[in-house]
């Protein structure tokens, strides 16, 4: 048999060759999927055979009860749904003026850097829920006309402020990430500073950091569930009641679903965009 | 300092932490002329060609151009002097999140304040005129080494600069896609701009200069027309370096 001439756009593969990494791929996918259910049946038999086992699952996986509780969950995790939606774009917003304001060079600007990594140096310090604890509890306590005494209210802002810090970090190392270069190209048009920010330094920053900052939103879904340590009744609030009237702990795991409901599509899109800023990377390569 | 000078440097120090690059460096450019800059690495060509158009401040000494723009002075307006004076890089320095066409348009909407219809026609007529019209669509990292170093050329044009540098702008490219982006070069020249050019293509240099300058410890070592500098080149270092790069 003669082989084809090859050509530029064509691809030969030997047929032969082919049939055989098509088998090898189907034999891998079969052994795969045997030894995962082979471990999934040995845990459960594990955990099955345990002594505690029957009480675990009265306690902890019982259908009535979660069947009771799930709905009164839900709606109290619409609580959460909206202390993240407010809190994010509050967030976005100071971590990129906090970014900016370190990066100020000016000596007249020294007050304003100084408050900026004085104010990372805080809130990234202190964990989240002494934060909370904080201000939930001292910011009403103040009494100062014209400032809410809301546990809602201060619970978020305790959220913002902690992240905020943070995230101001994630925007200053993408901000770091760009290279002098595209700088000075910048400046050499005549572009001022701050025109150099707006359009070349920013634009190219925030997409390199768009992975670390969609973990940390991630994280921030989760941590909603912190401000129920001021009382408001979000989902961690509700289990723990229905948890406390029934003596049984099965709605801590039906909130656990929740969160994991809602964390899952969000965890598989960062790392489709992570692996898609990754490969526009190696393209970008000459440029 | 000689009257009919477009680029008067003049005893120009520039130091960076304790290294000295520029060692009182002078020299004249006239107008519509093409220099060349030549010399081993770390002679101090690209840091005279930033500090001409301010990229980096001097220690001292003085660059003046057209007699009126002194570049050096600490009360020079930065970005004016940059409007007036292009610069194109080894490694190009195109905006990979802007498409071509964005690139070239970023600085006349931005800074010359043009309108966005008027900036698109002419980035498009430059373009043209470089062979680059199709790739106005294009991002940076669909172009070819050659093909980005002439938008880079190309952007820096659409600021209607009185003045070109260049530094080195076909070191980083694929010998195949040197000629491409010299043959633009070779256009502006034709076209009467003031050209500073660092470069290591010695024929080019030969071809279009008026005025070589081998630099040497940060200073002028030696300067002539391009006959007189490598056909009869008059210290022995001139000699050593041109035998060493032919």
């Amino acid at each position: 048999m003669n082989a084809p001439v090859p050509g530029a756009d064509m691809v030969f593969v030997d047929p032969l060759r082919q049939e055989r990494s098509r088998k090898k791929a189907r034999r891998d996918a079969l052994i795969g999927i045997a030894s995962l259910l082979g471990f999934v049946i040995l845990i459960l038999l594990l955990i099955g055979r345990s002594s505690g086992w029957e009480t675990v699952q009265k306690t902890f996986f019982n259908g009535d009860q979660f069947v009771e509780s799930f709905p009164g969950l839900l709606q109290a995790f619409w609580l959460n749904v909206r202390i993240f939606l407010i809190a994010e774009p509050l967030i976005l917003i100071i971590g990129l003026l906090v970014a900016l304001a370190r990066t100020l060079k000016s000596p007249i600007f020294l007050p304003i850097r100084v408050l900026a990594t004085l104010y990372v140096d805080i809130f990234r310090g202190v964990p989240t829920i002494l934060i909370i604890f904080l201000l939930g509890f001292g910011m009403p306590a103040l009494q100062l006309t014209g400032v809410p005494s809301d546990a809602i209210f201060w619970g978020t802002a305790a959220l913002v402020l902690s992240y905020g810090a943070y995230v101001a970090e994630v925007f200053r190392a993408g901000i770091g990430s760009v290279h002098p270069s595209q700088t000075m190209a910048s400046r050499s048009l005549g572009l001022s500073s701050f025109q150099t920010n707006r359009f070349v330094v920013l634009p190219q920053a925030v997409r390199n950091v768009t992975p670390p900052l969609l973990n940390d939103f991630i994280s921030l879904q989760k941590d909603t569930a912190l401000v129920a340590v001021l009382g408001p009744i979000e989902v961690l609030r509700r289990a723990q009641i229905d948890t406390s009237s029934n003596f049984n702990y099965t709605p801590y795991v039906g909130a656990a679903l929740i969160f994991i409901a809602l964390t899952i599509p969000m965890t598989r899109f960062a790392d489709w965009i992570q692996v898609r800023s990754a490969r526009k990377k190696r393209a970008g390569g000459a440029a | 300092m000689n009257q009919d000078s477009f680029i008067a440097v003049d005893g120009v120090w520039k130091s960076f932490d304790t290294h000295s690059v520029l060692r009182g460096i002078s020299l004249n450019v006239a107008a519509h002329s093409a220099t060349v800059l030549i010399g081993a690495s770390g002679s101090g060509k690209s840091t005279l060609l930033r500090c001409i158009n301010a990229l980096e401040t001097v220690d001292a000494g003085s660059i003046v151009v057209n007699s009126e723009l002194d570049v050096t002075a600490f009360s020079a307006d930065l970005d004016a002097i940059r409007r007036r004076i292009g610069i194109v890089f080894q490694s190009f320095n195109l905006f990979p999140h802007m498409k071509v066409l964005e690139n070239i348009t970023l600085g006349p909407t931005r800074v010359l304040k043009k309108s966005k219809k008027e900036s698109i026609a002419t980035a498009m007529e430059l373009l043209t005129r470089f062979g680059l019209e199709a790739k106005a669509l294009d991002y940076p990292d669909r172009l070819s080494g050659g093909q980005a170093q002439r938008v880079a050329i190309v952007r820096a044009l659409a600021m209607e600069p009185e003045i070109m540098l260049f530094d080195e702008i076909t070191s980083s490219l694929d010998p195949m896609l040197v000629g491409e982006v010299l043959d633009s070069v070779r256009e502006l020249r034709s076209g009467g701009l003031t050209i500073v050019m660092a470069t290591h293509e010695m024929s080019f240099a030969k071809e279009i200069a008026d005025q070589v300058c081998f630099l040497r410890d940060g200073v002028v070592w030696e300067s002539g027309t391009a006959a007189e500098v490598f056909e009869a080149p008059q210290r022995a270092e001139t000699k050593n370096f041109l035998h060493r790069v032919n």
